[in-house]
């Protein structure tokens, strides 16, 4: 990091010094966006780390977070996939209202969206009180509720992602498949996705790393009951006032898996035009 | 003759009458095996008539092609059994050439194997056999629309569309496919429609010519009629002759029977125009100006009297020609 700050100015200098004006404030940005996680590793007690992933809490966090993220990601695919298409594709009435509802999702505060998801599935939901009443099945405070809540804060990313994508790539290969006699499904598996395939990584990265920081959908819809509907996210900050310490070690192995993610998809997406 | 041409034509080739508010209405009549040239300026209506006849551009009136209507009830695109050829070539950027060439066969239902082998016998009649495995952006802009020809004709259209298929290949390029096309379309069963701005391609792949202007169908016939006969500033220009309308004929005159003076012309030419020179070009031995008089006209001058008169762009000058040069020919309807 340092060594690139140092690069880019020498680069250049044929243009003169940067300005303070601008030096200033980027580099209070810089420290603000890196000090906090470089004093996470340097607070991180590694001594104790691996005590910590063996306990009983955090092997049960690990796994729900892993699982919900997984099915997060699997269900952004299997659904979040045709919605995109829809959007991108298909002329219907109120599509541009639809695509704004999909999108608000993104700037919702997430307990805000918790509440959302309570008064549709809850026990006296809007849907919660038929399915109660048809199957005797009750969603909150069950891990699905974790799966639910996560695939509805991290869709909106995937299906904008992709749906971007679609439309970037055009409608142009579409039409080229349809005068060779492909109907719309072969032309959807064989030209459009295939064309899209750079969206859809990138959508299923975004939600994913989505998934995996999730906390106030997830506390507010789920709960945080350990062994059931405690994710990563919510043990850490219920562990921060009990043990700052052990907290520093969970976040710490989060940090690490996100970092771990972003690096192998580096040259995947992150460089793509 | 022509009476029983068109009724064979409406049960075995294309019948269309294309209709496009605005843009387009023109009717089109193509026997078996025909190719047909589409010429005409920018924005004729070209690229949309075959557009329209693949169903790719909402159109009123009707297309029939062997004896089945496209249009009552509506056929989709991928019902049509057209092969598009692009001027870009839109190959699938994603698979390799011998995929593209076999994805209309898979399509319509080809087992995998098989449609592989039929996609490599086109690429070997295409001469380009060992380029199977490219994908499109390793092929240079000749191989691209060899693929993107055999991928149109691999599954044996009834109708072959070419929008412009040479536009933007090199001139070496495109004269070596031009040969190859010839070849292809000889043995084509279906009925073949070549969009093209060149004379050359007119004159040397199509049995027939259409020719489009502002929508409408300015004229038919065989090349050599309407390179003859030309009945639009266009066409006149493609094949490098001077036409005007009179009333019920059109005149036209070759460029080299127009003499170029600086003063008012006397004598027994009956044709003569005042005008500008817009631009002088050499064209073979001579050189060609293009003069703007109350119409655009060209005249072919030897280079000792472009430079003994000064002809650069700017300079007025007259045109005459003689009446004896001039060549007469009724104006029939379209």
């Amino acid at each position: 990091m340092t060594t690139r700050a140092d690069a880019r100015p020498a680069r250049a200098s044929t243009l003169g010094r940067p300005p303070l004006v601008l030096v200033v404030p980027g580099g209070i940005a810089a420290a603000l966006l890196v000090l906090p996680l470089v004093s996470l590793v340097l607070d991180t007690p590694w001594g104790g780390f691996l005590d910590q992933l063996r306990t009983q809490a955090v092997r049960d966090a690990l796994r729900i977070t892993a699982l919900a993220s997984a099915v997060t990601v699997v269900a952004c695919l299997l659904l979040g996939t045709p919605l995109a298409w829809l959007l991108a594709r298909v002329d219907f009435r109120g599509r541009a209202l639809l695509r704004a509802a999909v999108a608000v999702p993104l700037v919702l505060p997430p307990v805000v969206a918790g509440v959302a998801l309570v008064s549709a599935l809850g026990r006296n939901g809007l849907l919660g009180s038929v399915l109660r009443e048809t199957t005797g099945v009750t969603l909150p405070y069950t891990t699905t509720a974790v799966v639910i809540a996560h695939t509805f804060v991290s869709m909106p990313f995937y299906v904008l992602s992709v749906e971007g994508a679609l439309r970037a790539s055009g409608e142009r290969y579409d039409v080229v498949a349809a005068t060779l006699g492909a109907d719309r499904w072969t032309t959807f598996r064989r030209v459009t996705l295939p064309l899209a395939m750079p969206g859809v990584l990138a959508g299923s990265v975004l939600a994913w790393a989505r998934s995996l920081g999730e906390f106030g959908a997830t506390i507010t819809f789920a709960g945080n009951y350990p062994g059931t509907t405690q994710t990563m996210p919510s043990l850490i900050y219920q562990t921060l006032q009990a043990d700052p310490e052990v907290a520093r070690t969970l976040s710490m192995i989060l940090l690490v898996a996100s970092v771990a993610i972003l690096a192998a998809l580096r040259n995947r997406w992150l460089t793509a035009p | 003759m022509a009476d029983g041409a068109v009724s064979t034509a409406s049960t075995a080739g294309l019948t269309a009458h294309i209709l496009v508010p605005d843009r387009l209405d023109a009717h089109l009549v193509a026997a078996p095996g025909e190719v047909m040239a589409v010429i005409g300026p920018n924005g004729a209506g070209k690229t949309t008539l075959l557009r329209a006849l693949a169903g790719l551009v909402p159109m009123a009136g009707s297309v029939t092609v062997s004896g089945r209507s496209w249009t009552d009830p509506p056929v989709l695109v991928r019902d049509r059994n057209v092969g598009l050829v692009f001027q870009d070539q839109s190959l699938f950027p994603h698979l390799s050439a011998l995929d593209n060439v076999a994805f209309g066969l898979r399509a319509r239902g080809v087992a995998r194997a098989d449609a592989e082998a039929t996609a490599r016998s086109w690429l070997a009649r295409f001469g380009i056999a060992e380029l199977a495995a490219r994908r499109p952006r390793e092929l240079s802009g000749g191989q691209a629309q060899r693929v993107a020809i055999a991928r149109a004709l691999a599954p044996e259209p009834a109708l072959l569309l070419l929008d412009e298929p040479f536009g933007g290949l090199d001139v070496g390029v495109a004269t070596t496919l031009r040969v190859e096309l010839a070849r292809h379309l000889a043995s084509y069963a279906g009925i073949a429609l070549l969009v093209t701005h060149d004379a050359l391609d007119a004159l040397t792949l199509a049995d027939r010519v259409l020719v489009l202007d502002e929508g409408r169908v300015a004229q038919t016939g065989s090349p050599q009629e309407v390179a003859a006969r030309p009945r639009t500033d266009h066409v006149a220009r493609l094949v490098g002759l001077n036409v005007i309308r009179e009333d019920d004929v059109f005149r036209s005159f070759s460029p080299s029977a127009v003499t170029v003076s600086l003063g008012q012309p006397e004598g027994s030419a009956r044709h003569r125009w005042r005008g500008t020179v817009v631009s002088v070009a050499p064209h073979g031995d001579a050189v060609r100006i293009l003069v703007a008089a109350d119409r655009e006209l060209i005249a072919d001058v030897t280079p000792a009297a472009t430079a003994e008169l000064g002809l650069v762009p700017g300079r007025e000058v007259w045109l005459s020609v003689k009446e004896t040069a001039v060549r007469t020919y009724a104006r029939a309807p379209g």
